[in-house]
């Protein structure tokens, strides 16, 4: 049996396109089973990775779309073991990165999580809020469990600092194209991110926050961007019953 | 990360700086209203059956202690080259004394405020409107001060180039916890000072109300050396403790969390979901609280206690028909706590701002108890 660090380095090698596609799922949203239905969708739409969010009553990285879709997960009673089943069931069709809030990672214990999630077959975990100096414990606790630990940099990380982050990145980096929440946006530029952040890494870089259309994401790829990450969008698509499947296929497409 | 970093070196550069804390000395002096007066409050006194003095934080410009801070850090702001000023407001003080520091050296001001504070404290919103700040209603959750720090904290990450975010209290992630505590221990240098003065000894405790806990920290840190001296924080414990419906994360115990940045006392599920809190009063209406007060009570130094909406709602009718002072309903608490403490050589309470803002909740929550109260 692979790692999860082994998995997400393969999804990225043998990604078709210029590009992996990596879409982002609210776990629990609308509803648990729906979720799992969701995320079967992005799979047979050509998603190489997948991003699930673990739902958390105070969402501070993400726009209003990712917010409200948790706290509607939440309301229809989504919990964290819940959305680590959804894990493993799509972890049998696409490597699976936990999207999870610092305070739902502390309050099982870092290093039970990190056993549950490799026990799931969950490749990796992005905390968006713990910071790198916070970051030693469950480092430690992923390295020993074969998952990776996939760190967040911003266009307002220093050069310093990006090369401590890029030192101890497992599985990608995770780079937010902009300084603020997740959510839609018109124009982006992140060449000059891209480039500052691969001086610093030796793992593929994914660049998430902002990105909705297939223009965007080929924009992303020629950039320089090894993965494309894609949220709210895809989210206002659950909420909307619109065709994922679709959606992602078109992304896909655009990074062939 | 890096904006954090900023702040900590601007705050440690302009804490040493004579320039600027002659400012900040003159501002609170001639501006704010500072120092203000420790009241014995012998009609109080007789009541309870032992000495209280009030430190007297509600006569300051705006009301409530919150304008200590909000001063001090929009001077910082201004030092630091920033010219877009963010806070957050519960209660609606910290905004209304926000909005207030902001027309005082010029800065836009943009405050998030639950929309269902904004209900509860109609008249703060009027007059953050007046004094040239924006209101953002906050609609998510449960529409109080939770929500409207994350919405805050969102801008701030958003906007953080030429923005600075005056958070309220001393919470939220380093170097805010520190840099509130330094701007609100005025209020416990001048007290100390004062009660040697009138009193010719420290007091035998020394309470305040605590819902992220700022003015708390600020009278009990210069205490914190005098071992004589007890430090009692007053939590919200809205419908009872035992009802879920609070907002006392101290008192109640339990593992530790993170919550906008910081780790310290909240509540919390067994998943780790923050969970909603409860209290009449709007600035205590917070389901974290600072992670100073989390390391006072593990340490012993300081204890927390909580009382209900209903003694709160009693103490706020006997302070005023007492000493003719209408507290705040975050000082009430104190005050509540206080009057069933049992025999005390000397209190010394924070009134850490005033009631005005409170008529309409108060009034119409005294009206449907059932019996009325006092």
């Amino acid at each position: 049996m692979s790692t999860g660090v082994e998995r997400i380095a393969a999804a990225f090698a043998a990604a078709p396109g210029r590009a992996a596609l990596m879409p982002y799922l609210m776990g629990g949203f609308p509803n648990v089973a729906a979720s799992r239905a969701i995320g079967e969708a992005y799979a047979d739409g050509g998603a190489d990775l997948v991003e699930l969010g673990v739902p958390f009553s105070d969402p501070l990285a993400d726009g209003p779309v990712i917010h409200a879709a948790g706290t509607r997960a939440l309301a229809a009673g989504a919990t964290v073991p819940a959305v680590i089943e959804v894990a493993r069931s799509l972890a049998e069709r696409v490597p699976v990165v936990l999207m999870c809030y610092t305070n739902l990672v502390l309050a099982r214990g870092v290093e039970r999580f990190a056993d549950e999630l490799a026990d799931a077959n969950v490749s990796g975990l992005i905390v968006p809020d713990l910071p790198l100096e916070e970051a030693p414990a469950a480092l430690a606790a992923c390295d020993a469990a074969g998952l990776a630990l996939v760190p967040l940099v911003a266009p307002t990380t220093p050069e310093e600092r990006l090369a401590r982050i890029g030192a101890q990145a497992r599985g990608f980096v995770y780079a937010v194209s902009v300084t603020g929440t997740t959510g839609e946006r018109a124009g982006l530029d992140a060449t000059a991110l891209l480039a500052r952040v691969r001086a610093h890494a030796q793992v593929p870089i994914a660049l998430g926050f902002g990105i909705s259309t297939a223009e965007q994401a080929a924009a992303a790829a020629a950039a320089g961007a090894d993965g494309v990450i894609v949220g709210s969008r895809l989210v206002r698509a659950a909420a909307d019953g619109e065709d994922v499947r679709a959606l992602v296929a078109a992304l896909a497409g655009a990074l062939a | 990360m890096p904006a954090l970093t900023e702040l900590e070196a601007a705050w440690i550069e302009a804490r040493a700086d004579a320039g600027f804390q002659a400012d900040l000395a003159r501002l609170l002096g001639d501006y704010a209203g500072r120092p203000t007066p420790l009241y014995e409050a012998r009609r109080l006194s007789e009541a309870v059956g032992h000495p209280v003095y009030l430190k007297r934080e509600d006569l300051l410009h705006t009301g409530a202690h919150k304008i200590n801070n909000a001063l001090g850090q929009a001077l910082l702001a201004k030092r630091m080259g920033k010219t877009r000023i963010i806070a957050e407001t519960g209660a609606g003080q910290h905004g209304v004394a926000s909005a207030t520091a902001c027309a005082l050296l010029g800065l836009e001001c943009i405050v998030y405020m639950g929309t269902e504070d904004m209900r509860r404290q109609q008249p703060n919103v009027q007059r953050m409107g007046l004094l040239g700040a924006t209101v953002e209603p906050v609609e998510a959750g449960a529409r109080t001060l939770k929500e409207a720090v994350s919405a805050a904290i969102r801008d701030w990450v958003t906007n953080v180039g030429n923005t600075h975010y005056i958070i309220g209290s001393s919470v939220g992630p380093a170097p805010f916890p520190a840099l509130v505590r330094d701007l609100q221990r005025v209020i416990g240098d001048e007290a100390r000072a004062q009660m040697l003065a009138q009193a010719g000894r420290l007091p035998e405790r020394v309470v305040a109300c605590v819902g992220g806990g700022s003015n708390a920290i600020g009278i009990f840190v210069p205490f914190v050396d005098d071992p004589e001296v007890a430090l009692v924080g007053v939590e919200a414990a809205g419908d009872g403790i035992e009802t879920g419906r609070h907002g006392a994360p101290l008192t109640l115990g339990g593992r530790g969390g993170v919550l906008h940045g910081a780790f310290s006392a909240i509540m919390q599920d067994e998943d780790g979901q923050i969970l909603e809190a409860h209290s009449i009063s709007a600035g205590l209406d917070y389901p974290g609280t600072g992670p100073q007060h989390a390391h006072l009570r593990d340490t012993g130094r300081a204890t927390y206690e909580a009382v209900t909406d209903r003694q709160a709602l009693a103490a706020f009718q006997r302070v005023a028909r007492l000493e003719g002072i209408i507290p705040a309903l975050e000082s009430s608490h104190a005050v509540a706590w206080v009057l069933d403490a049992g025999p005390s050589a000397l209190d010394l309470i924070c009134l850490s701002g005033r009631g005005d803002k409170d008529l309409a909740e108060a009034l119409s929550a005294l009206e449907s108890q059932d019996p009325p109260a006092a």
